[in-house]
């Protein structure tokens, strides 16, 4: 336990007894990880973080005790696990939440800016589906109807890409159970394909 | 699919050619059921490429994936496209450069929707052609180009044997020819040079063969028939499966070849169609045919205009020698022979000629030309005169006959050219029929007037407008005038009618007749009432117009006599005496001895007796003696004795005449005051159009009073010039 308090005393501001954003990029160097890698998200949810870009030594407890690492080095052994651990499909929808929850900065926001939620969608499942990915990106930056994304729209998205065979979207019936920026966004590649 | 793992080409490759081959294999087989990817395949291949391009130098493979790109495309169309058409053919070879087409985009499209990726981040960037673009290439140089002139033979041939009443698959040659439009990438070059000319020139020989049988064959009603239909179905065939824009020059070959090359011999067919009633049809179809075509309706123009003015002179022809044949009053069937005419060819103006103005124009260059002929020296203006007045007497025609026949007559005025002339005329008989007439049918005379003045001006009808003004005027002024009496001035009643000698003809003044003296109580009753009423007037009696009714005490029974007032005047002479000579009577009554004349023989020698004439013959001579005929009688309780008027037709020539030559003079000074240097030819030009309104000046007349106004100083020749004249201030 106590290793681990040192471990965190490594990275945190002795005043606020935080980890800050500075911090987290040395942290981020010595666990030879990219600052907008996906790990350091998975990090964040496994200490149920709340504020992004900061971690209190309760969250650092917490979630280094839940990953048995009680040292930078073991830490960064167990990074493939979690990996593991969160692309499990019933925790994936939770992380996929979570980073929605993560990513708001202000109080009483409830949404994210298109620019932002790019980011964000390529860093979360850019990898597992790219071809999805690329086109609802696309069709963010030149749509005119929504300035920020809601939670809703953001899950909505999530059911979508596991729901809907691609690039036929045969499956996809635009009722109430889609939000309306998907069926626009399906609308608009159906323009496209013909 | 963890980002990291670097994935090295040949493997990434293979992943793709396992997607093409599937594609190229279920295109083959053409099994609709099975879409070509299933998603999971398609992600894959899809990261695989994003992957691809993304990875770190020397591992980003987007130029290679872009040439790859190019080389599955290019192999597709060579191996797989191409040589299966290549083994058809005719219709069989069309259909199935047709199926590969399509076959063809499907395996572009998929293809593209890999390789989206790498079209929206590497070409965009690069500028290189698009997917698509590559594509068509790939299909033009390897495909296209071989089968193209093939291609469009059989095109050509089964259009040939759609003309010649064959079925064809028309939504095979849409598609084909859609192949040649969209293989033009971007412009319809291809199409025009490909396709298009080919067609065109094919047609003009096609239909140049057509209508040199057609024209041998046929008769011109079945040739156009025979035009409008090949017309129609090459329009039709555009629609169905050429591409737009073919329709225009498609049209013009046909009309060159059909219409233009054989337009003499349609329009001397449509001078026979125009002599038969019975073509309105055909006229139409006339119209139809050659109305797009530049300049093509001004030749049907003509032909129209001649024949009307065929007709018409035939017409005036016809009027001519039954006057000089001696029958009378033909004449005046003829104005309502030409309002006929005009009528029958008006129709065909509208409905045939869909009133176009050229054919408004040759009806009434046609009506110009021989509504200004002579018909036994009358001019058409006296006849349109007469003609007006036997109208607006008569009673019997429905009000909407009398009016639709003065509006044919308005019509008709505006084609002659002596329009003073008329007006004159018309006046005069106005004034007849206000003054002797019973029944004035005042709707339909002012109706006339009103029609007439919307066309020529207020100008032209302003002095009959006029007359009728004096006689409502009139009748408020006899009230007034009956009102003022005690009693009948020498127990006649009297009726005066005061004529403004502005508005009405002239007349000569009678004056000096001796009137009886209970007629002169009565004028000078009035004439001393009216000075009340007005001032610096002046009253000229003219009792030629008068009427009097003179109750004549017969020995059987009084009968009442309506006369002209020089018929009354002589006639009371005899209640002073039994017998009265011709040389007694003249000194009595002091009428002019040609005035005397008529209403003696109207008394004598005519219908009715009244008086007895020695010796008895036709004709008055100025030895009679004549004496009351107490013994006459009649039925009637009341008679018009009618005293034949003068022929003052030559009168109205002369004062008409009269008028012109001021006409003339005044035009003249007006157009030298403004342009104070002017040559003779444009004088005369400018007068001309000046006066066209009201007549048609005579060049020699205004020759004539351009030297009386040199005479009198108003213009003088130029001295260097003796063509130009100068104005004399």
């Amino acid at each position: 336990m106590n290793s681990i308090i040192a471990v965190f005393h490594q990275y945190s501001k002795t005043s606020s007894n935080l980890i800050d954003p500075q911090g987290i990029v040395l942290l981020c160097s010595d666990l030879d990880v990219s600052r907008t890698d996906i790990t350091i998200l998975m990090l964040a949810w496994k200490m149920k973080a709340e504020k992004q870009g900061y971690f209190t030594q309760e969250e650092w407890t917490r979630g280094l005790m839940a990953l048995r690492a009680d040292t930078l080095d073991k830490l960064r052994k167990a990074l493939p696990e979690l990996e593991k651990e969160v692309r499990t499909p019933s925790n994936f929808a939770d992380f996929y939440a979570y980073t929605f929850r993560y990513s708001l900065t202000e109080k009483e926001q409830e949404s994210i800016d298109i620019e932002t939620i790019c980011q964000l969608l390529d860093i979360v499942v850019g990898s597992t589906f790219r071809p999805q990915v690329d086109y609802f990106v696309e069709y963010l930056k030149i749509q005119n109807d929504y300035k920020v994304i809601n939670m809703d729209q953001w899950m909505g998205f999530y059911r979508f890409c596991n729901e809907i065979s691609f690039p036929d979207m045969s499956e996809y019936n635009p009722g109430p159970a889609w939000p309306l920026l998907l069926n626009n966004f399906v609308e608009w590649i159906r323009d496209k394909q013909a | 699919m963890y980002s990291g793992t670097i994935i090295e080409f040949e493997k990434g490759w293979k992943l793709l050619e396992t997607g093409v081959s599937k594609i190229t294999r279920i295109l083959e087989e053409e099994t609709t059921s099975e879409t070509p990817v299933d998603p999971e395949q398609y992600l894959g291949i899809y990261t695989t490429i994003y992957n691809m391009c993304n990875q770190k130098h020397p591992y980003d493979y987007s130029q290679r994936l872009y040439h790859k790109y190019h080389d599955v495309v290019e192999r597709y169309a060579k191996k797989t496209v191409l040589p299966s058409i290549q083994q058809k053919h005719d219709e069989y070879f069309l259909k199935e450069l047709s199926r590969r087409w399509d076959h063809y985009k499907v395996f572009v499209k998929w293809l593209s929707n890999f390789f989206t990726y790498l079209e929206r981040f590497f070409i965009s960037q690069r500028n290189y052609p698009s997917l698509l673009e590559v594509a068509m290439k790939s299909f033009r140089d390897f495909v296209y180009l071989e089968v193209q002139a093939n291609a469009k033979d059989v095109v050509i041939a089964l259009i040939d044997k759609e003309r010649e009443g064959g079925e064809i698959d028309r939504a095979l040659l849409k598609n084909i020819s859609d192949i040649f439009v969209q293989i033009g990438i971007g412009t319809i070059e291809r199409y025009e040079t490909d396709l298009e000319m080919f067609l065109l020139q094919h047609t003009a020989s096609y239909y140049g063969r057509k209508a040199s049988r057609w024209i041998q064959e046929d008769s011109c009603p079945e040739y156009m028939i025979k035009s409008e239909e090949s017309l129609r179905k090459e329009k039709e065939r555009v629609t169905h499966y050429l591409h737009s824009t073919t329709e225009p020059k498609l049209v013009e070959i046909v009309q060159k070849e059909l219409l233009v090359s054989v337009a003499k011999q349609l329009h001397s067919g449509c001078i026979e169609l125009l002599r038969d009633d019975d073509k309105m049809d055909d006229l139409s179809r006339m119209y139809r045919l050659f109305s797009p075509i530049p300049k093509g309706l001004e030749p049907v123009a003509d032909v129209f205009r001649l024949h009307v003015t065929r007709e018409g002179n035939a017409l005036v022809k016809q009027a001519q020698d039954a006057a000089t044949n001696g029958s009378v009053g033909e004449e005046q069937g003829l104005v309502g022979k030409i309002i006929d005419l005009h009528d029958k060819y008006m129709v065909y103006v509208t409905d045939c000629f869909q009133n176009h103005t050229l054919f408004h124009k040759a009806l009434k260059e046609a009506f110009e030309i021989f509504c200004n002929k002579k018909v036994a020296e009358r001019s058409s203006a006296e006849l349109l005169a007469n003609f007006c007045d036997n109208l607006l007497k008569k009673s019997g025609k429905s009000d909407e006959a009398i009016e639709a026949t003065i509006d044919n007559v308005v019509k008709l005025l505006d084609y002659i050219s002596d329009k003073d002339l008329f007006a004159e005329f018309y006046r005069k008989k106005l004034a007849r029929r206000l003054l002797f007439d019973r029944k004035v049918n005042k709707e339909h005379e002012i109706s006339i007037l009103t029609k007439i003045k919307r066309l020529q001006g207020g100008q032209y009808t302003s002095k009959m407008e006029g007359m009728m003004t004096d006689m409502e005027v009139g009748k408020e002024f006899q009230k007034g005038f009956e009102g003022s009496l005690p009693a009948k001035p020498g127990g006649i009643d009297m009726a005066v009618t005061v004529l403004n000698s502005r508005f009405w003809p002239s007349y000569k003044t009678s004056s000096d007749i001796n009137l009886p003296r209970d007629m002169l109580e009565c004028v000078d009753a009035f004439t001393s009432y009216y000075g009340e009423k007005t001032r610096m007037r002046k009253l000229r009696w003219i009792y030629s117009l008068g009427t009097c009714h003179v109750i004549g005490r017969f020995d059987q029974k009084p009968i009442e006599l309506v006369l002209s007032t020089y018929q009354a005047v002589v006639l009371c002479l005899f209640n002073n005496a039994e017998r009265i000579t011709y040389q007694e009577m003249i000194e009595q009554v002091n009428l002019s001895h040609e005035d005397l004349v008529r209403v003696l023989t109207s008394l004598s020698c005519a219908k009715y007796k009244i008086l007895k004439k020695e010796p008895v013959s036709k004709t008055i001579s100025t030895t009679d003696v004549f004496e009351f005929n107490s013994e006459f009688t009649n039925g009637m309780r009341r008679i018009r004795v009618s005293l034949p008027l003068v022929d003052d037709r030559k009168k109205v020539v002369e004062d008409v005449g009269f008028d012109r030559r001021h006409a003339v003079d005044a035009s003249i000074v007006r157009i030298m005051k403004s342009r104070k240097v002017l040559p003779h030819q444009q004088l005369v030009s400018q007068c001309v159009e000046q006066l066209s309104r009201t007549f048609k000046p005579d060049i020699k007349l205004i020759k004539q009073r351009i030297e009386d106004l040199i005479t009198r100083e108003y213009l003088e020749r130029d001295a260097e010039n003796p063509q130009i004249f100068k104005y004399v201030a």
